[in-house]
């Protein structure tokens, strides 16, 4: 009995890796009217990681690193071409746009940070 | 707070009434003095008991861009302390936990760990503590890593940490208080295990940061470059100040020996100024009134005033480092699979862990729970994707360093990975493999004239033309020093030569066919001027009063180093095509004086594009060598494009590569370098490859049913930490890289 319990709890705990990390969409932090967005770089992530944006304007991120972990010195928008040095305990501004509608991807150099711009 | 003053850079501003706006909006920060906004370079000074944050802040909110202008060395100078601050963390944190885990480790070899009843189970209760405090302490920053990734629907390295010695501390802790949940011979505790795993790691990062700071050396040596204070003229007095507070059009002295803070153009005094570390012209160059300084260069011999022209971020020194930066920021297309990779890597070592605990929980030997616990704990301390994420940038930081050491500026990884792909070169002549400055190079005098004569009344009949020939013919007599004659009657004709009375003399000067016209006889300097067109030169006939008086022949002259460059080329199996817009002689002979494969000339500028596009079109890989303005279209088109740039002028911002120093040898340089970066590249991710590819399964168990191997999570925690310190090592031997003929 306990035997299949536990086969149980390993395969639901297996289900909901693959719910949480591929199959679930965090939630988004929209720009309410304003263009201008603070992220907070701390912990290992971005905060807030995914951010979604109208279209046809232009967006300025600051990006405020506060970890000093030197996997987050740097700030990756691949799909943009823009890459930038954050320098620990200051703000880091970066505007983009406008931009076309769709998922812009941005992560640290080794892919550990990880967050999306979506334009809508 | 100290009185200071700080220059922002403003963004956003659109109209001159911005102006009012944004100093409106800084005067309104408390503890600011006076604040001054110029709508020109988009700046703003500011002076107060302020700091820089509170105007950013505040610009902001108020709906516009700002930034701190402060020089680049600054800000490398607190970066490196603030990794300094961070290195001594992590020493101290694996300290701590080496601290507890040591004598358990000894305890563990000599056999020396009680059990878990009685006495026992109060030395495990010390242990539990002492683990847990350093699983707080040195490993805290993994757990709030690890729940903040979690929240945010991702996972990552800390992830793994956490899990891995989280899961090994809580069942050793269970089986502290209650023993009987398993069999006996299950009962193993992992307290010493999670501490040793967490002091590898942090000393693993401890020493990846130290080798990973040794991979920016080259751009510290750019930075090295800036000067930290300036001599400025303010009211009347020299004063020495931070770099930082120099002013836009601040007048700046520079005395002999010093170094030229910010850019700027003379406006009193005379000077020679080494200009080798941004252009590499070895020789220093003359300066006076009007002409520009570039900061970091050397002043040799003088004392001058300059008018301080750009400041800050602004400079070309500041914008070079910039560059530099950017393009070690910046990814090839290798690095986008490996990316992909990367980011389902730890869910997916997640999954490898759950598979791994129920295949031993199901199929494994008693006792199970031990070896449940070990398998997935090692499954998930095993595996790294740092080595695997850092295998590409780590070596492109290096390598686009250590192409700027050769005066090549690489603009993106991209380039830098198709400069090795390159079968053919194309090259522009003029100012590429010429020095791009016509000048006089052969004097043939007749009979009865001597050199100097004949440049003398050359240069005198030349003085009214604005031809590039003739304009090297004068300066080549301005050289000398010569006071040239009075000139009556002056005559050109476009394609043929010019006429006129020099000291009452009835001259002509001009081509072969310019003599036939007027019947001058050239006798044997017919043939001496067919042998100099053959070498490149351009002869110029001079008659005076109806008899040929000698040749003065002009050329651009071959740059000293570009058949060597050429040559490096052919070593490497590149061929080398010449494409101009030169008569076919011309092109031909220099082409046979630097040993080019194939020559295409009388090309219009327009046409260079398509000419390049053809030889695509036959599969080969080419690089296009221009200068930045009139071959852009070429280089846009090429695989990569290489600017011939002057160095200071960074304007050439079109071109892939940009050559500062203006010699070919930099596309040699680069595509050595390309090619030993991505060679590296590639041993960097075949390693993190071959790690994790065997690491993982190994330590999953799958050597156990065969030869009874399973991985001790201590070991793995060792390899983990050293799998990333690799990576960086040996992205660091690029560092001791050196192009083969290259001259530095």
């Amino acid at each position: 009995m306990i035997d299949v319990m536990v086969n149980l709890l390993a395969l639901g705990l297996m289900g909901f890796i693959v719910w949480w990390f591929w199959l679930s969409r965090p939630h988004l932090k929209q720009a309410s009217g304003s263009t201008v967005i603070e992220v907070i770089v701390e912990n290992g992530i971005y905060t807030p990681a995914h951010i979604e944006v109208p279209q046809g304007v232009r967006v300025r991120l600051g990006f405020e690193r506060r970890d000093p972990n030197p996997c987050a010195e740097k700030v990756l928008f691949d799909e943009l071409g823009i890459a930038l040095d954050l320098p620990l305990g200051e703000k880091t501004a970066l505007v983009v746009g406008p931009l076309t509608p769709g998922e812009y991807r941005f992560s640290c150099q080794m892919q550990m940070y990880r967050g999306s711009l979506v334009v809508k | 707070m100290t009185e200071k003053k700080i220059q922002l850079s403003i963004g956003g501003m659109s109209c001159a009434g911005c102006v009012a706006s944004v100093e409106h909006i800084l005067q309104a920060v408390p503890g600011v003095d006076s604040a001054a906004v110029n709508f020109v370079e988009h700046t703003a000074q500011v002076a107060g008991s302020i700091s820089a944050q509170a105007l950013i802040d505040a610009v902001i909110a108020g709906g516009y861009e700002a930034d701190e202008l402060k020089g680049t060395a600054a800000e490398a100078e607190e970066k490196e302390a603030a990794e300094f601050t961070y290195y001594r963390s992590l020493l101290k944190k694996a300290l701590v936990a080496g601290v507890v885990a040591a004598p358990l480790m000894a305890m563990m070899l000599f056999g020396l760990m009680p059990m878990l009843d009685g006495v026992g189970r109060l030395f495990w209760a010390v242990v539990a503590l002492a683990s847990l405090y350093v699983l707080v302490y040195s490993g805290g920053r993994f757990f709030t890593g690890a729940w903040q990734a979690f929240k945010a629907h991702n996972a990552n390295m800390d992830t793994l940490i956490a899990l891995g010695t989280g899961t090994a501390w809580l069942f050793s802790f269970l089986i502290l208080l209650w023993p009987t949940l398993v069999p006996p011979d299950a009962r193993h505790l992992y307290f010493e295990a999670a501490v040793m795993i967490i002091a590898l790691i942090n000393l693993g990062a401890a020493l990846e940061m130290r080798a990973r700071g040794k991979t920016s050396e080259a751009i510290k040596r750019l930075i090295g470059l800036q000067v930290k204070s300036a001599r400025v003229v303010r009211e009347g007095k020299e004063i020495d100040v931070p770099i930082e507070q120099v002013e836009l059009n601040e007048t700046l002295r520079v005395r002999p020996g010093e170094k030229i803070a910010v850019d700027g153009v003379i406006i009193e005094g005379r000077s020679h100024v080494d200009e080798s570390m941004i252009s590499g012209e070895p020789m220093p160059l003359e300066k006076g009134i009007g002409d520009e300084v570039v900061g970091g260069t050397l002043n040799k011999t003088g004392s001058f005033l300059f008018s301080a022209s750009h400041i800050g971020k602004d400079t070309a020194l500041a914008r070079i480092i910039e560059m530099v930066r950017q393009a070690q920021n910046s990814k090839p297309a290798i690095a986008r699979m490996v990316d992909k990779i990367a980011a389902v890597f730890v869910p997916v070592v997640l999954l490898i862990a759950a598979i791994t605990f129920l295949i031993w929980f199901n199929f494994g030997p008693e006792p199970k729970m031990a070896y449940v616990l070990l398998t997935t704990m090692t499954v998930l301390i095993i595996a790294c994707p740092c080595a695997l994420g850092l295998a590409t940038p780590i070596s492109i930081m290096v390598g686009v360093g250590k192409a700027a050491e050769y005066g090549v500026l690489i603009r993106n990884g991209e380039a830098l990975q198709r400069a090795g792909q390159l079968t053919t070169v194309v090259l522009d002549k003029t100012g590429t493999v010429t020095e791009g400055r016509p000048a006089v190079t052969t004097i043939i005098p007749s009979a009865g004239w001597d050199e100097e004569k004949l440049l003398n009344v050359a240069a005198s009949i030349e003085t009214g033309s604005e031809h590039p020939l003739a304009e090297a013919i004068v300066a080549a007599a301005n050289a000398r020093g010569f006071s040239l004659s009075s000139v009556d009657g002056f005559e050109a004709i476009a394609g043929h030569g010019v006429r006129a009375q020099v000291d009452g003399a009835r001259v002509l000067l001009g081509n072969r066919k310019w003599m036939g016209d007027h019947s001058i006889e050239l006798n044997d300097l017919s043939e001496v001027a067919a042998g100099l067109a053959a070498k490149g030169e351009t002869p110029m006939f001079l008659a005076v009063d109806g008899v040929a008086a000698g040749i003065v022949a002009v050329a651009d002259p071959i740059k000293g180093d570009s058949k060597a460059a050429i040559a490096r080329l052919h070593k490497i199996g590149i061929k080398v095509v010449m494409l101009t817009g030169d008569n076919a002689a011309t092109a031909a002979a220099v082409a046979k004086q630097v040993g080019i494969d194939e020559v295409i000339a009388e090309v219009l500028p327009a046409d260079k594009s398509a000419k390049v596009a053809a030889l695509q079109a036959k599969s080969e890989v080419v690089g296009m060598v221009g200068d930045g303005i009139n071959d852009a279209p070429a280089l846009a088109r090429a695989d990569v494009g290489f600017a011939i740039g002057s160095g200071t002028d960074i304007a050439i911002e079109s071109a892939d590569v940009t050559l500062m120093r203006g010699s070919l040898h930099g596309v040699a340089d680069a595509i050595a370098i390309s090619k030993a970066t991505v060679r590296n590249i590639k041993q960097n991710l075949f390693g993190a490859f071959i790690y994790n590819s065997l690491g993982i399964p190994v330590a999953a168990g799958i050597l156990f049913p065969l030869f009874g191997i399973l991985l001790n999570p201590i070991v793995a925690g060792g390899a983990m930490a050293m799998s990333s310190l690799t990576v960086v090592t040996n992205a660091n031997r690029l560092r001791l890289f050196r192009p083969e003929g290259a001259q530095q």
